[in-house]
Formats: structure tokens, sequence, C-alpha cells
């Protein structure tokens, strides 16, 4: 790891100050940040600490909405997310206990890990993001592998969910890792019903709109019978293939509705 | 370089870091605290994990500059002064709940957080909580079968 001055901010206008500048860059819980920083893929000359901002940790929930700091463990939100207990559930499901304690939801959120768990949740809830400048829908957030649309220096202080009737994540688990191999998240909501899928794409974190619609009609497993997803454009990797993980985005689906009720 | 300051097994220590230098790095070459080991340093095994106010966390993947202020316990705190072993110590020796003991500092302090919010885990609630903490020599049996005699439960486990 390459040396860097450290700061310590207590407010969210002086993280802001601090980011100023090419070299700088905020630190969340430090879990894929710190290890990305030892094998010198980055390589910044100021790192901004998130954790000490009191007004960017926390869960609250009031008016069908759950509301988290950005700087929020995914521990605090497995144990405080309790009005939407598919996220609580997601959360506490997240690597490791060690790595709960330390990992934010601004984090991975800003990370945008093809494989994450928090991104499909986000895109399946409709969630807001809300940043230091400015909210952004979470259609609008996610922008292919890795990429999503924050600013240079802009901050994930707060990401508000509404809580939808009923919802479900199905992680298939890539136990090496502990991330996803294949993640489905469905959320039925009075609009209608919200399919994303993470680990799958080359694209990152999408949505499947066929079972969406199908879902939207009848919400029920049975729904989804014959509907099948396109292997091409599917991550392929030593940990599968890219029709495998197209099977499974069908599979996991199926098992979330049923598991939504 | 920043000057730090904490708590580590009840005592007040301090030292002058690197922004970069990491919490095990502080522990062990600054305080010469071995006893946290690290097995990977790519944030995967757990062998280096200790508590930072009450959490388990990897010292591997917090900087020391992080933990400025903070209480941190070590595998060097469990034991008593006269070297008994604590609890969960002496049940890992009479479960052989490690061979080499490369991985057992982190077993360790993982079993102590876990036992702190859940005081009688059952076996499946054991081999989840471990997910982060690998082991090469035992197969994991003998560990959890410690981690059920530490917290006054039946050590038959399935898997024998
Ligand atoms: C062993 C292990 C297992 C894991 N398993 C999983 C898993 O199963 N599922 C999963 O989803 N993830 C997993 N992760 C990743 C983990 O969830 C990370 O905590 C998360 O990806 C990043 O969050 P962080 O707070 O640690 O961010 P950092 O590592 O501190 O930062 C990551 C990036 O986000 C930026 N950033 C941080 N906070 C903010 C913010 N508030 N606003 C804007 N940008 C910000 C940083 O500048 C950096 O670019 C795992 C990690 C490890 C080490
Ligand atoms: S040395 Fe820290 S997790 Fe392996
Ligand atoms: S006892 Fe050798 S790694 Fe666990």
């Amino acid at each position: 790891m390459y040396e860097f001055e450290f700061e310590t901010p207590a407010t969210v206008a002086d993280a802001v100050a601090a980011l100023q500048g090419d070299e700088a860059q905020a630190l969340g819980g430090g879990q894929t940040l710190l290890p990305t920083m030892k094998q010198r893929l980055a390589s910044p000359s100021r790192l901004v600490s998130l954790s000490g901002i009191a007004e960017m940790s926390g869960v609250s929930a009031d008016a069908g909405t759950v509301s988290i700091g950005g700087a929020t463990t995914h521990g605090a939100v497995a144990a405080g997310a309790g009005a939407y207990p598919a996220l609580a559930d997601l959360a506490g499901h997240i690597g490791d206990p060690a790595v709960r304690n330390r990992g934010t939801i601004g984090g991975s959120l800003a990370n945008n890990d093809p494989s994450a768990d928090y991104p499909a949740a986000a895109l399946a809830s409709g969630a807001t993001i809300v940043t230091n400048a400015r909210e952004i829908a979470a259609d609008d957030f996610f922008d292919g592998m890795f990429g999503t649309a924050l600013n240079e220096g802009e901050i994930i202080t707060r990401v508000n969910f509404p809580v939808p009737e009923a919802a479900n994540y199905q992680k298939f688990l890539q136990p090496a890792s502990r991330f996803a191999l294949v993640g489905v998240f469905v959320a039925r909501t009075s609009d209608g019903v919200r399919v994303a899928v993470t680990g799958a794409s080359e694209t990152g974190v999408h949505r499947w709109s066929e079972a969406e619609a199908a879902l939207s009609a009848n919400f029920s497993a049975s729904a989804l019978e014959g509907l099948a997803v396109d292997a091409d454009g599917m991550i392929s990797d030593l940990h599968g293939s890219g029709a495998y993980r197209a099977h499974l985005v069908a599979v996991l689906t199926k098992r979330a509705v049923m598991a939504a009720g | 370089m920043t000057e730090v300051s904490m708590t580590v097994n009840g005592v007040s220590v301090g030292g002058s870091v690197e922004g970069r230098t990491l919490l095990s790095s502080f522990l062990r070459e600054q305080l010469g605290l071995t006893g946290t080991h690290v097995g990977c340093d790519t944030s995967q095994c757990g062998a280096c994990v200790v508590h930072v106010n009450g959490d388990a966390v990897k010292s591997c993947t917090i900087l020391a500059v992080e933990a400025n202020g903070a209480e941190v316990a070590t595998i060097e705190g469990q034991a008593a002064e006269d070297g008994t072993l604590s609890v969960v110590q002496q049940a890992f020796q009479d479960h052989h709940g490690l061979q080499c003991g490369f991985c057992t500092p982190g077993m360790v302090m993982s079993t102590l957080a876990l036992l702190k919010d859940n005081p009688k885990p059952s076996e499946a609630e054991v081999r989840k909580y471990l997910e982060g903490n690998i082991c090469r020599c035992t197969g994991y049996h003998n560990i959890v079968r410690a981690i059920m005699a530490a917290s006054g439960q039946d050590v038959a486990i399935a898997a024998e």
C-alpha cells in the first residue's frame, strides 16, 4: 500500500471539502478499498474516513420508508432494519461477521461490484440514493460493472428504501468469496413487481423485465413457467458458465417469489 | 506520521504510525503482540480477528489510525495473569480445537464475539458465525465441539 494522508471529518460538509482534488478518496468500512490499495490497484494520496460522521450512521423507519445512513455497517442494518425484513436478512448474509462490522451500505453501492448484494436490493426496491449534492433513483444510479452515476468526490449520505408489500432475496452463494454467484431480489408493491438480478450479467446489476411483467399480472412462481434468460452477455468464469448463471436467475426468481408469499 | 493512542487489553498504549499502517502491523510490530496472526492479508482468513470497541474485526483490514482512541482486545488479553486459560481457550485445548494453532487466535476472538451476543448458539449458528475464519488443519468439527463445550452445551455433534 502506498502512503496517504488520513482525514477524519465530523460532518458531511467537511468530508466534501476534504475530498476536493483528484487524488482524494472516501473510506467507508475499507472492506473493499483497503484490499484494493494493498494490491496497489488504488493509490489515493488522501483518504477521507466517513465513519466519524454521526449524521451518516444509523437506520430509521417511518411512513413506509426505511432510511439508512450511508456509513451504516451491514451489521447495523441486519440488526436495525426490521421494518424491511428482506433487506435486514440480505445485510445479515453479506460476507462474514467481521466484514459486516466494518463494511457499509454507501461503500457497497458506490463500489457496485457485479456480484454485490445491496445493488440488487436498491434496484428492486426502487430505492433513492441521497448524496451530498442530489437524490438519484436506483434506476439511474448503476452503470455497468463497478460504474455508478456518482461524480468525483460525491458522497452517498443516505439510502431511502420504500418498504414493499412483499419481498425476498435469494442468494446463491459463491462460497470462496461469500459474494453472490447469482442473487435475485423480488419486491412487490401496489405499482407492480420489480425483479433485480446481481452476479449474472456482464452489464452488472439489472432488472428482469419479462419476469416483472409476468409477476405483476400474477404473483406466483407458476407465472414464470416458460420464461428463460438468455445466456448471451452473462458472466462466464471458473465459478460458473453463462448458461448456468442464466439458469440460476430463473430458479432463484421462482424461489424468491415463493418465499415472499 | 500520526500519533495514535488506544487501550489494548486494558492497557493504554500509543505510538507513531503512518496512515497506511494496519492495525495488525501496529499490534504485532510496534506493540510486540504477535498472537494476532496474519494468515492471508487479503481479508479472507480471519486469523487476524481482534475486537475493536467490542466488535470482531479483521485487523489486517482496518488502519491503526481508525482504531485511534478505541478499546482493542487481542488473544494476549484472554488468559489470566498467572497463565490460566480462559474458558474458551481451555475448551479449544480440551477438545482438540487446534492442530498447528495458526488460526486459533482468530477463532477464539470470533468465538468470544459470538458468545457475547448468543451465549448458547446451536451448532448451525456456530458454523455460520465462523464462516470468515478459515482453518487448514482441523476440519472444523473439533472447533465446533470446543465452542459447544465452552457455552456449556452437549459436545456430541452430528459430525461424529
Ligand atoms: C471477505 C469479504 C467478503 C465479502 N462478502 C460480500 C458479500 O457477500 N456481498 C457483498 O455485497 N459484499 C461483500 N463484501 C464487500 C463488502 O460488503 C464491502 O464492505 C463493501 O463492498 C464496501 O463497503 P465499505 O464500506 O467497506 O467500502 P470501502 O471499502 O471503504 O470503499 C469502497 C468504495 O466506495 C467508496 N465509498 C465508500 N463509502 C462511500 C460513500 N458513503 N459514498 C461514496 N463513496 C463511498 C470508496 O471511495 C471506495 O471507492 C465482502 C468483502 C470481504 C472482504
Ligand atoms: S490476515 Fe486478516 S483476514 Fe487473513
Ligand atoms: S489449527 Fe492449523 S489452521 Fe487451524
